[in-house]
């Protein structure tokens, strides 16, 4: 897997747009040609020139002349108004009729759901084209009529495709999130559920709309659309095969009009497509790519690496050094959104991760996994994890760490498992792969695993899948994953945040455990005071993709020695004292693109002066087992109330 | 899933005495009247009434469609007024090649179209964009032209197949296959499109789950990410719609086989609509229903089998 939705759907909008732009202009020639086409076509589709019969292209018949001697080109300027009116009344029907459906059958469940499906599938299994001869018989070559049944007859398609998605949309617990709190029914279809499922309907009518003309095409070939001689796609497709030993060439341009206007309809609705993907597609992530990037590099690393392997630290079993990654922007612009990151785990060691949202805490850890989102890269400095540097690995064996020596916990328990698949097969695979041996020896192992991370009944857990866990158990099994290929180091991104309380402790006192037990090294990724402290022997502290503050979890927490420290601690809500007014950090963490000049924190800083904002400012030792990145260390904590609001 | 399987077909039955009893009347609404087509212009009043009488022709709608529900019982579906042979038979004769047609297109089209939608959706790029340009024209093409097409390169200009017939299995196994080639061609490539571009947005879809991401990040293999994983999420909505493609092939075996001239239920249905033949006309809705029927029943069951979380439910 070289490259990722998001690089390549981006890379489609670019290169589709001239297709697009020549679709919708071929369209708007079919438009133009059919509205007006009494007034632009060169001779009168319904006059016969005997005298020039199966005439080839010529001056004055651009596109030669039919067996009867009409003008080729006329006949099919005409025929484009039949044509398109068709495909207009089946579209509309088929509309109108199949997403209120579908929506409501998804949305509601219960018994709408089974009366709008039992009547769908009633539909849906009436015999469409048999239904369509007699309609057109019935209607005696009334075009409208069969349209706007075949229309209707679309419909139920429409319908299980609006009601699929919109019941995966449903699924989602954001959607109970929105009902919990209390927003009107009518108001979470429109403005949660109908822009995940616009998609598939733009997709389903860009299908949809050519079938409908083809089905045009169809009747009118079968003899069975406006009666000879008006003109018709269809028909003219029918005329030229009866002549198609003597003249091929009358094949051709009724052909190729049906086709090109298909495809034009097709080229449009992928591209309406893929810029509704884009608006909601979910970052992704991805191996390194190969492909160089074209971005300028515009931010360089202004500051002064670290001062060699950071004050304290046991020999890293992983350390990074100056890491610094790059993300392209829409614009194609590199920009910085982790700078310089340097600190060490060591073996048996714990390290928690601390800062506010976007601070760059869970690229770091992609980074270190060498799984940065489309074209991220990693533009300055080393990755150390037992005597390998991974940044300089290839994929493959990059992805021979993964697992084996690193294992991966996610945020949402509830979607990181493959719900397609047991939880057993899915741990038994991995020890398949990392360990080797039988599936019965991996099987096993697998449950060993599941009781391992402390659930009980693991046989049994692993019989279910995801969706039939619990979010708690959920993670256990996760956890149970991560582990299956025994790694030294677990990276846990967020791991209790998506979890009930009371759910949370049990969590972190299994990584207790499983450190104590198996002399795991933990790198946790959290905003969670709490967290962290419970786990953690050393703390971490990013803003802004810097790493402003580190040292061990004691000195950390009685001897902040970074103003942003500081403002953390005192707007934990944990750590307030009962009664006391919680204290808030003014401001909001920039967006990567917008980090102020020097200090990345002095907009937000009570003890900001003009000089930080100038120079870059360097991590440096500030106490026995601390740095910090600030120039007034020793000012830190003499705020006193500074952050209380 | 057993109780899936037997809640559907409870449900088939009412469904099926609806869409029979809809298309009954839909079908009487035809004008032209059988006996007289039967007779042509030259028979006299009493000869008509006569066959009227004897076609049931002269009793009410319900009466009619009583006597014809009866008869299905039995397994008897009347007898074509055009050649006197009874409806089964002729329709039985012609469900084997309608069948053999549509599952060899829809087993080219699947292939192909999850194979070609997988590609595109993982790889992107210039091989992306000629999967994308191929499946597309699958859509564009009208399998009436292009079963035209194919007649005069392969049949006509380069006599490789035969243009039109059918050669039974069983008088020669080389020249059936020889006869399947084109029509097949014809329904495959029209199916295919959906097929791609269904696999592809499902792939592109399921490759940007968290699931994925977990499992890269502890060192699946990818090619087990791709293959076990994405495809056996992806293959959900694909599934959907191979079920909706196996009803649209039914409906393309109407044109294609008569553009071949083979002799299936779809080239049959024309012919009995354009003579009025009646009974025949009813037993092609009755054929044709029972096979949707069928088909949704096994998309459901597919389902199921490939979504845990339907299963259970």
């Amino acid at each position: 897997m070289s490259s990722t939705a998001r690089a390549q759907s981006g890379r489609w909008r670019q290169l589709r747009q001239p297709a697009a732009a020549a679709a919708l202009a071929w369209l708007a020639l079919v438009l133009t040609g059919a509205v007006f086409a009494s007034l632009l076509a060169p001779d009168n589709p319904a006059a016969a020139d005997l005298n020039s019969v199966l005439a080839g292209p010529s001056a004055h018949h651009l596109l030669g002349t039919d067996a009867l001697g009409y003008d080729v080109l006329s006949r099919l300027m005409y025929g484009g108004q039949t044509a398109l009116i068709g495909v207009a009344e089946a579209v509309a029907v088929c509309l109108l009729v199949g997403v209120p459906l579908g929506l409501a059958a998804g949305y509601l469940g219960g018994w709408p759901d089974r009366v709008i499906s039992r009547v769908s599938d009633l539909v849906l299994a009436i015999p469409a084209v048999i239904v369509l001869l007699v309609v057109v018989s019935i209607f005696a070559s009334n075009q409208t009529a069969a349209m706007l049944m075949f229309g209707l007859l679309g419909a139920p398609v429409m319908m299980r495709i609006t009601r699929a998605s919109t019941l995966t949309v449903r699924g989602e617990q954001f959607i109970d999130a929105a009902w919990v709190s209390g927003l009107s029914q009518l108001r979470i279809l429109r403005s949660h559920v109908l822009p995940r499922i616009l998609s598939t309907v733009i997709v389903q009518i860009s299908l949809f709309a050519p079938v409908a003309l083809l089905m045009e095409c169809t009747l009118c070939f079968l003899g069975l659309g406006p009666a000879p001689p008006q003109p018709s796609w269809g028909g003219a497709v029918y005329d030229a095969s009866q002549v198609i030993q003597r003249d091929p060439w009358l094949l051709v341009p009724s052909g190729l009009v049906i086709a090109a206007t298909i495809l034009a309809f097709g080229i449009v609705g992928n591209a309406l497509r893929d810029t509704s993907v884009a608006a909601w597609s979910p970052t992704q992530l991805s191996p390194k790519t190969k492909t160089k990037t074209k971005t300028k590099t515009k931010t360089k690393p202004k500051t002064q690496p670290a001062p060699g392997p950071d004050a304290g630290a046991a020999p890293g079993l992983l350390r990074l050094d100056g890491l610094t990654i790059e993300i392209p922007s829409r614009s194609g612009a590199a920009v910085t959104v982790v700078q310089d990151v340097s600190f060490s785990i060591g073996p048996g060691e714990s390290v928690g991760v601390v800062g506010e949202s976007s601070c760059g805490k869970t690229m770091t850890a992609r980074g270190i996994l060498g799984l940065l989102p489309g074209a991220g890269r990693v533009a300055a400095g080393r990755c150390w994890f037992d005597g390998q540097e991974l940044t300089s690995l290839t994929p493959r064996q990059l992805n021979a760490v993964r697992g084996r020596k690193i294992g991966f916990v996610a945020q949402e328990p509830m979607v990181s498992l493959d719900p397609t698949g047991t939880v057993g097969g899915l741990i038994a695979e991995a020890v398949r792969h990392h360990r080797g041996g039988s599936r019965q020896q991996a099987h096993n192992r697998a449950i060993e695993l599941l009781a391992s991370v402390r659930l009980p009944e693991p046989a049994a857990v692993a019989r279910r899948y995801p969706h039939q866990l619990s979010g708690g158990m959920a993670q256990r099994a996760a956890i149970a994953l991560a582990l299956a290929g025994d790694p030294a180091l677990l990276i846990a991104d967020e791991p209790t945040t998506a979890l009930d309380v009371t759910v949370q402790d049990g969590i972190l006192g299994l990584l207790h455990e499983l450190r104590r037990e198996r002399g795991l090294s933990i790198l946790l990724i959290s905003h969670d005071w709490g967290v962290v402290t419970d786990v953690c022997d050393r703390i971490v502290v990013m803003y802004a993709g810097q790493v402003v503050e580190q040292g061990s979890t004691e000195e950390l927490f009685a001897r902040p020695r970074h103003p942003y420290t500081e403002g953390l601690l005192a707007a934990n809500p944990h750590l307030a004292q009962a009664q006391a007014t919680l204290a808030t950090i003014r401001g909001t963490v920039p967006a990567p693109a917008h980090w102020p000049a020097g200090c990345h924190f002095h907009p937000r800083c009570p003890y900001a002066t003009q000089q930080c904002g100038q120079e870059a400012v360097p991590l440096v030792t500030a106490g026995p087992d601390s740095m910090s990145r600030c120039l007034h260390i020793d000012r830190v904590g003499t705020a006193g109330g500074r952050y209380a609001s | 899933m057993l109780s899936l399987i037997a809640r559907r077909l409870v449900w088939a039955l009412p469904l099926l005495l609806v869409v029979s009893a809809l298309s009954f009347v839909l079908v009487s609404l035809v004008p032209g009247d059988p006996a007289r087509a039967i007779l042509g212009p030259d028979a006299s009043q009493a000869q008509y009434l006569l066959l009227r009488r004897q076609l049931g022709l002269d009793q009410p709608l319900y009466l009619q469609y009583y006597d014809w529900l009866r008869g299905v019982v039995h397994g008897n579906l009347g007898i074509s007024l055009f050649t006197g042979e009874p409806v089964t038979t002729i329709l039985n004769q012609r469900l084997g090649v309608s069948l053999t047609l549509i599952a060899a297109a829809l087993l080219v089209a699947a292939v192909a179209g999850v194979a070609l939608g997988t590609l595109s959706a993982v790889r992107g790029g210039r091989l992306g964009r000629a999967v994308d340009a191929v499946a597309m024209l699958g859509l564009a093409v009208p399998s009436f032209w292009l079963a035209l097409l194919l007649i005069a390169v392969f049949a006509v200009g380069v006599p490789l197949f035969p243009a039109t017939g059918w050669v039974p299995f069983s008088t020669s196994p080389a020249g059936w296959l020889h006869a399947l080639v084109l029509p097949v061609a014809t329904l495959a490539f029209s199916a295919l499109t959906i097929i791609v571009v269904q696999t592809r947005d499902a792939m592109l879809d399921v490759l940007s789950r968290d699931f994925i991401q977990v499992l890269r990040a502890n060192g699946f293999p990818a090619r087990s990410i791709l293959l076990r994983h994405a495809l056996r999420n992806a293959a959900i909505p694909v599934v959907t719609v191979l079920g909706i493609i196996f009803i649209g092939l039914l409906t393309a075996t109407v044109l294609v086989e008569t553009v071949f001239a083979l002799p299936g239920l779809g080239s049959q249905a024309v012919e009995a609509a354009t003579q009025h033949d009646l009974p025949v006309i009813q037993g092609e809705v009755l054929y044709f229903t029972v096979i949707v029927v069928l088909v949704n029943l096994l998309t459901d069951v597919a389902y199921g089998l490939l979504d845990p979380r339907v299963r259970v439910r």
